[in-house]
């Protein structure tokens, strides 16, 4: 028998089972979008470069950084999370990856700009390699949506070098 | 609410949550707006339960027709003795 208890329970439990397609149509809308970020880094100068007492090469710089994430923006994106690592080879380790500066970005025209800053995290070696020693500049980026699935991406930009000596 | 007024409510319910639910997903990927999608489809469930959860009379219009009670009296409910007896013989044997 039909009751208001029984048309109450249908209708919530339909409205919340499309609800939950409409989310996963929203995310595949995202599929749609071709993104095309471009970035651009400068070390505009090397603060310093010293070997740690505990025998740990540690160098800091000031960074320019000009980037244009607009396009990886849609209307499903919460934020953006971006973060720069530096990374190189030892003889210890093939891979030595490094974040020097991160950042969130949660509206679409913030994230295109250009920041000077320093290192916000310090750029300490595993030993003492770091003389001389070439390595790119990688910027990752998450892109947080706000159903479905992350994205996560990244741009190398290779061909920065250390100073040979320390100072 | 009659046979007819429940086919018809869960009828309604349907269509409106679906038709609100495309709505819902166009204005919202056109404005690239979540926020709109979701205050679209929130608008439409709320409309949809005002039209189909109370008893409105409009899901009333075929009632069921129960019997006069002046028309019972005329056709007595049939005794049940004949029954008993016969079932009180088959069990004897």
């Amino acid at each position: 028998m039909h009751s208001f208890g029984y048309r109450a329970n249908a209708l919530f439990t339909f409205a919340v089972t499309i609800l939950g397609f409409m989310c996963a149509i929203a995310s595949f809308t995202d599929s749609f979008n071709s993104p095309s970020p471009s970035v651009q880094v400068q070390v505009l100068k090397v603060n310093w470069f010293q070997k740690q007492p505990n025998g740990n090469d540690e160098v800091s710089m000031t960074l320019n950084i000009s980037a244009d994430l607009q396009t990886l923006f849609t209307w499903n994106t919460k934020q953006v999370f971006v973060f720069l690592a530096a990374e190189y080879v030892t003889p210890k380790h093939v891979l030595n990856q490094i974040s020097l500066w991160d950042a969130i970005i949660q509206e679409k025209e913030h994230s295109k700009f250009t920041i000077t800053t320093s290192n916000k995290y310090r750029f300490i070696d595993q030993g003492s390699n770091l003389r001389g020693k070439e390595f790119n500049f990688t910027l990752h980026w998450h892109v947080m949506p706000k159903t479905g699935k992350m994205l996560a991406d990244k741009l190398v930009m290779p061909g920065y070098r250390l100073p040979a000596e320390y100072r | 609410m009659d046979c007819e007024g429940q086919k018809l409510a869960e009828q309604l319910m349907q269509i409106m949550l679906l038709s609100f639910a495309v709505i819902a997903i166009g204005a919202g990927y056109i404005t690239a707006s979540f926020q709109t999608m979701i205050l679209t489809y929130a608008g439409g469930v709320v409309l949809t339960t005002l039209v189909t959860l109370p008893n409105w009379p409009f899901f009333n219009h075929h009632p069921l027709k129960w019997l006069d009670p002046s028309e019972a009296e005329k056709h007595p409910k049939p005794q049940p003795s004949v029954n008993v007896t016969a079932k009180k013989k088959f069990t004897s044997i």
